[in-house]
């Protein structure tokens, strides 16, 4: 199925796609149709920036076990690191 | 069939009198020809859909397909297009029904056009073909696979994805639809419920559901192709065509 229906978060960071290095300002994740992986559906995300164009994109197209792995795995770097060390009010 | 065509991409007078960038595949011969209008999938205008327009014209059409995310997206790869324009909400239907129109006129102003237009369209894009259907003159529809055509999409959906069963009673033409009995959007239950309001309205429509089929089953490139069924509905389609679009 499309479910069309979309999670968009603003991001702050940096992402590189086919023309280099550009500043994010969002990110959206979506279940749905992949364009290469080879499933019916996968967990979209999207790293963008619609002010640079639509092809200021950094996408992956995960299963539901690696996307939530990679949220788990987020959580333990961070938990590793000291509290606010790559925060935006990082000193 | 032809083997003698010619594809390129070209600029076309879409909604408004934007213009959009489409993709024309012709057939090389002196012949006359109706012209199909192609309504690509979500995913957008890429590489697959191409390749349907192309086999269009090898079976004798002239076919165009407007590319619906030239507006946001002049330029772009097709999947960071469809990804842009699925962030702003998806295409507004007045823009689409506007589209499907300058692709029509541009069709029947071609040298040895036969005047006979006739639109397809998969997924999203089978939606679309049932609102240029029910808002344009057209010979003939053919509805791959659209949903929310009668059913509310689930919350979260943009506005744009409405439903337009209200449009019914102004089908233009008849109406080809193909389904996967696998598929829940749109689901067995929905396609009975529209084939149903057809007969009511006295709406000429031709549907086919094929087991062991899900949604997008003619897309070649990815796991829901199901050659059985894709087979038949190819087959299904050129006779439709053949019978509704001739001179």
């Amino acid at each position: 199925m499309c479910t069309y229906q979309t999670e968009k978060i603003e991001v702050d960071g940096s992402g590189k796609a086919a023309k280099g290095w550009f500043s994010l300002s969002h990110a959206t994740v979506y279940v749905d149709h992949p364009v290469h992986a080879p499933y019916a559906h996968t967990v979209n995300i999207d790293f963008i920036n619609p002010g640079e164009g639509p092809s200021a994109r950094v996408p992956v197209e995960l299963t539901e076990e690696a996307a939530l792995a990679l949220a788990d795995a987020i959580h333990r770097a961070l938990a590793a690191a000291p509290a606010g060390l790559a925060s935006a009010n990082q000193k | 069939m032809i083997d003698v065509m010619r594809a390129e991409t070209i600029t076309i007078a879409g909604h408004g009198g934007d213009e959009i960038e489409a993709y024309l595949a012709r057939p090389l011969d002196e012949q006359p020809h109706a012209g199909v209008v192609v309504i690509h999938h979500m995913p957008g205008y890429d590489a697959a859909t191409k390749e349907i327009v192309r086999r269009f014209a090898v079976n004798g059409y002239n076919a165009l397909c407007p590319n619906l995310y030239s507006r946001e997206a002049p330029g772009a790869d097709p999947d960071d297009a469809a990804a842009a324009v699925r962030a702003a909400g998806g295409v507004p239907d007045e823009r689409l029904v506007g589209d499907v129109d300058g692709a029509a006129k541009y069709l029947n102003a071609l040298d040895g056009a036969n005047g006979k237009i006739g639109v397809i369209g998969y997924c999203s894009g089978g939606r679309q073909t049932f609102l240029a259907g029910c808002s344009l003159q057209l010979d003939a529809a053919v509805d791959c696979y659209g949903a929310f055509v009668i059913n509310e999409p689930p919350a979260g959906m943009p506005a744009s994805m409405k439903p337009i069963l209200g449009l019914a009673p102004q089908l233009s033409c008849p109406l080809l639809g193909l389904f996967g009995a696998e598929d829940q959007y749109p689901g067995p239950e929905e396609v009975q419920q529209l084939s149903a309001e057809l007969d009511r309205l006295g709406k000429p429509h031709e549907f086919h559901t094929y087991e062991g089929a899900g949604h997008a089953f003619f897309a070649v490139d990815r796991p829901s192709y199901r050659p059985e069924a894709a087979v038949e509905g190819w087959r299904r389609v050129f006779d439709f065509f053949g019978k509704h679009l001739a001179a």
